[in-house]
């Protein structure tokens, strides 16, 4: 399975069942919880971390460890995986500290990122869009559930470091990004509910004219 | 050593135990703080929430002109009430009518308003709401206590890209009058997430 199939592209998946909502539910469940939240910004801030390295660190979880855990955890898990990987802390130290297993992310499999990286913006509002078929094994936002879909930009957005080649402080340079507008028929054929679209933010590179 | 090392009658859970060996192997490098990350987690308990959005929601609801920048530029509007900052500097405020229901979603991971809304609840985060609501949304809603007839159009936004959004719910009948302090006291974060009406 590449990354971009992972666990974490959720969209558009069945049987989850329902949406359990806590009526009075606190910010965080437990101190761990507001501790791992704080030393994420103090990370980032540090440039020890950075937003696309954390969300591939936590999509190259083991899938069950991903759906069995819970959010924070997630964090957790992303940032001991980046510093083990960029020589800070060991997981020797790690697993001595915490008297037990720490689990970490898998390994990336992500090449070199080789694709170009779009500057100018190709699309305008009304235009009609296809979303590439393009199979990343590294770090995309591009979910799949809109891969190979037609939809009309809705709005452009500015330019971003495009996430698929902003990994290990790359520092790509900025690609244009688009909201784009899908009729849920496109999206799920004679199984869409009526009167109902979803806008997907979308990077330049992850479109084609239609 | 953390706080979470003192308090403790039972042993840590697992994942405890390591949240608690990487901050303590941070600390002694000197790379986090226990003053600072208590900083952080009181600004996000206490200050950054919906009760912020509630405001920007109930100027927009009293002061028409007010309502226009903020559709037009929702970044810029909600710096007038003075609210900005990590994962709200690229805003779009989406307004509900008697036509389009608005919804947000990120089915890749979490993203949402911070400064406006504060950090999102668990449901919003799961993987049933995250793989549902782009699949059937009218069902959802409905199952969530929203039912938009059949003649309301359902938008979802699914925020994986840069920007993150606000709904602006519709302000509700019979709150003509009111000051712009008790509206502010009607509109819920679900309201401004889309999955619950003020």
């Amino acid at each position: 399975m590449a990354a971009a199939d992972g666990v974490h592209d959720l969209g558009g998946m069945e049987d989850f069942g329902p949406v359990i909502v806590e009526p009075t539910e606190p910010v965080f469940h437990a101190g761990w919880e507001g501790r791992v939240f704080a030393i994420g910004g103090i990370l980032s801030v540090q440039g020890l971390t950075s937003t696309n390295d954390v969300r591939h660190a936590i999509e190259r979880m083991d899938p069950a460890h991903y759906l069995g855990s819970p959010y924070f955890e997630h964090w957790l898990t992303a940032f001991a995986t980046l510093l083990v990987e960029r020589g800070v802390l060991t997981r020797a130290q790690l697993e001595a500290r915490s008297g037990g297993p720490f689990p970490l992310s898998r390994p990336s499999r992500a090449p070199r990122w080789k694709g170009a990286v779009s500057r100018r913006a190709r699309f305008t509002a009304g235009d009609r869009v296809r979303v590439v078929e393009a199979y990343w094994r590294g770090h995309t936002r591009c979910p799949r559930y809109v891969r190979g879909k037609r939809g009309v930009v809705d709005r452009c957005d500015g330019a971003f470091a495009l996430p698929d080649a902003d990994v290990d402080g790359a520092h790509p340079p900025l690609e244009p990004t688009y909201s784009v507008h899908f009729d849920a028929a496109e999206l799920r054929g004679r199984d869409a509910e009526p009167g109902t679209a979803v806008s997907v933010g979308l990077w330049d590179s992850y479109l084609e004219p239609a | 050593m953390s706080e979470s090392d003192h308090h403790h009658p039972t042993p840590p859970s697992p994942v405890e135990a390591r949240a608690a060996a990487l901050e303590a192997l941070l600390a002694e490098k000197g790379l986090v703080s226990g003053e600072f990350i208590e900083a952080i987690v009181g600004a996000y308990v206490n200050d950054i929430g919906p009760m912020n959005g509630a405001k920007v929601v109930a100027r927009a609801w009293v002061d028409g002109n007010y309502r226009q920048r903020l559709l037009a530029d929702g970044t810029a509007a909600i710096a007038e009430l003075e609210f900005g900052g990590p994962e709200g500097e690229h805003m779009v405020v989406v307004e509900n009518t008697s036509e389009v229901h608005n919804v947000i979603v990120c089915t890749l991971c979490s993203c949402y308003p911070w400064p406006v809304l504060g950090l999102p609840p668990d449901w919003y985060k799961s993987p049933p709401y995250r793989a549902r609501m782009v699949r059937e949304p009218r069902k959802l809603l409905a199952e969530m206590g929203v039912d938009v007839p059949q003649s309301v159009r359902i938008q979802v936004w699914d925020s994986s890209a840069e920007i993150r959004y606000l709904v602006l719910p519709q302000r509700p009948q019979g709150s003509e009058g009111m000051s712009e302090e008790r509206l502010a006291g009607l509109v819920t974060r679900d309201a401004m997430i889309g999955v619950a009406r003020p």
